[in-house]
């Protein structure tokens, strides 16, 4: 698949929120891999048709979390894995999401067997190696 | 140069009873895009004729570009480029006379930019004013306001009347300004959509009154909405500061809040829901719920975090 962002207004979700999401979700699921290059903040900002501040505000957030590396001149690069988070943060972030997911799923009466049953199989289609800290 | 653009202080404008324009502050700062947004006649129209030295204020005023806009001179003029609602040429030019008429007062003026849009739009350069349809007369509008690249564009509900591929045009040069760093954008509009792709500073008036003058991240990320679901409702709601909106829906009551904090959050609780959730409530909506409430003054929400203001109850009848 390839790599593609796209936006709704409207949403409750913030514009450049949806860009950041969908980002980390293409790396997540592998449509991008470490070292590909993205749009630059000018041409993604033309093609979604948003104020190129919007778009910027984006990749900044992306980059400050290391998802992202800007190098000089070139544009913006999906980075090699590195946790800029520590131990007890990535813990921290990895709860918060499971709590939302979880409370979610129980108040849709699903049973935690089909939860579980869910989960893995939304995990298998992603690639399965670890990521070096 | 200075980082403000636009500054009003106590921008006022009374029509006999009538205060169209209350005691208006706003700023807006240089390289922004600022979306004045509000109800009709809610006094958007005034307040940027008086910008424009078109209406004087009955009291407080206004500076542009550092000049009291009762005072514009031509020079200053001449770097603000105005398109107003009415969406005004005179009917007996021709489309390319129009263009000509307009370059006299610009020394800056770009022809490849005004050909760019008009043919963008279809428009024919022979055709005369008064036979354009209301939409393409606005593209022509457009047109004449952007070729001489002002500094500030100050665009009055320019959507107005436009189809959709002027409409997207539109958005398209709105976003080609802002491009360049130094250039400013002030447009009222009631296209919300357009707003969220084109805005970065978000200014609500309702009934005159300036309610909100935010950046749009801000002013999304402090308006938030309480969900509550009940068995039975409560006889009343207590006194919530900085509440917006209060919708009902089947058996929840929907609260849109600014500036929420703990002091909200414990009385939201005390209200005794069943469950509780709070979300963010996306631009779009709290937009309408700002605009669909009555009465109430002052601004609740401010970029320099003014308190928000008292608001009367919502007296709830039992579900």
């Amino acid at each position: 698949m390839v790599f593609d962002v796209v936006i709704s207004t409207g949403s409750n979700v913030p514009i450049y929120r949806q860009i950041v999401d969908q980002v980390r979700h293409a790396i997540a699921s592998g449509d991008l891999a470490v070292g590909d290059q993205l749009p630059s903040v000018r041409v993604l900002a033309e093609r979604l048709l948003v104020n190129h501040n919007t778009v910027a505000k984006a990749f900044n957030e992306l980059v400050r979390d290391g998802v992202l590396e800007s190098r000089h001149g070139l544009g913006a690069f999906v980075a090699k894995r590195r946790n800029v988070f520590s131990t007890a943060e990535r813990r921290r972030r990895l709860d918060a999401a499971i709590t939302t997911l979880t409370s979610e799923a129980l108040l849709l009466d699903f049973s935690h067997e089909e939860l579980l049953e869910a989960v893995a199989k939304k995990l298998n289609g992603f690639p399965k190696e670890k990521r070096k800290a | 140069m200075s980082d403000t653009v636009i500054q009003t202080h106590g921008l006022t404008r009374v029509y006999g009873q009538k205060v169209a324009v209350n005691q208006i502050n706003l700023t807006v700062l240089r390289g922004s895009v600022t979306a004045l947004i509000g109800r009709n006649g809610s006094g958007k129209t005034t307040a940027i004729r008086m910008l424009l030295g078109l209406v004087p204020p009955t009291r407080g005023h206004a500076t542009v570009l550092g000049c009291d806009s009762r005072q514009l001179t031509p020079e200053i003029r001449a770097r603000v480029g105005y398109l107003s609602e009415s969406h005004f040429a005179y009917h007996w030019m021709k489309v390319r006379e129009a263009a000509a008429f307009q370059k006299g007062t610009f020394p800056k003026w770009k022809q490849n930019i005004f050909h760019g849009i008009v043919d963008h739009l279809g428009l024919n350069t022979e055709t005369k004013v008064g036979s354009l349809s209301r939409g393409e007369r606005a593209g022509l509008c457009l047109a004449l306001t952007l070729a001489p690249e002002p500094e500030v564009l100050v665009l009055d509900d320019p959507a107005l009347g436009l189809d959709p591929v002027a409409r997207r045009a539109l958005v398209e040069a709105m976003l080609a300004v802002t491009q360049h760093r130094d250039r400013t954008i002030l447009f009222s509009s009631h296209l919300l959509d357009d707003v969220e792709r084109v805005a970065d500073h978000v200014a609500i008036i309702d009934q005159g009154v300036l309610r909100v003058e935010a950046s749009v991240d801000e002013f999304c990320s402090r308006v938030s909405v309480w969900r509550l679901t009940f068995d039975r409702f409560p006889d009343r709601l207590p006194e919530i500061p900085g509440l917006i909106h209060t919708r009902f829906i089947d058996n929840q009551i929907q609260l849109t809040v600014a500036n929420s904090d703990d002091g909200t959050a414990a009385l939201i609780a005390s209200i005794g829901a069943n469950r509780i959730e709070q979300t963010e409530a996306g631009f779009q909506q709290a937009v309408i719920d700002y605009l669909t409430v009555r009465g109430g003054t002052g601004s609740l929400l401010k970029a320099v975090g003014v308190p928000a203001a008292e608001r009367e109850t919502v007296a709830v009848v039992g579900g």
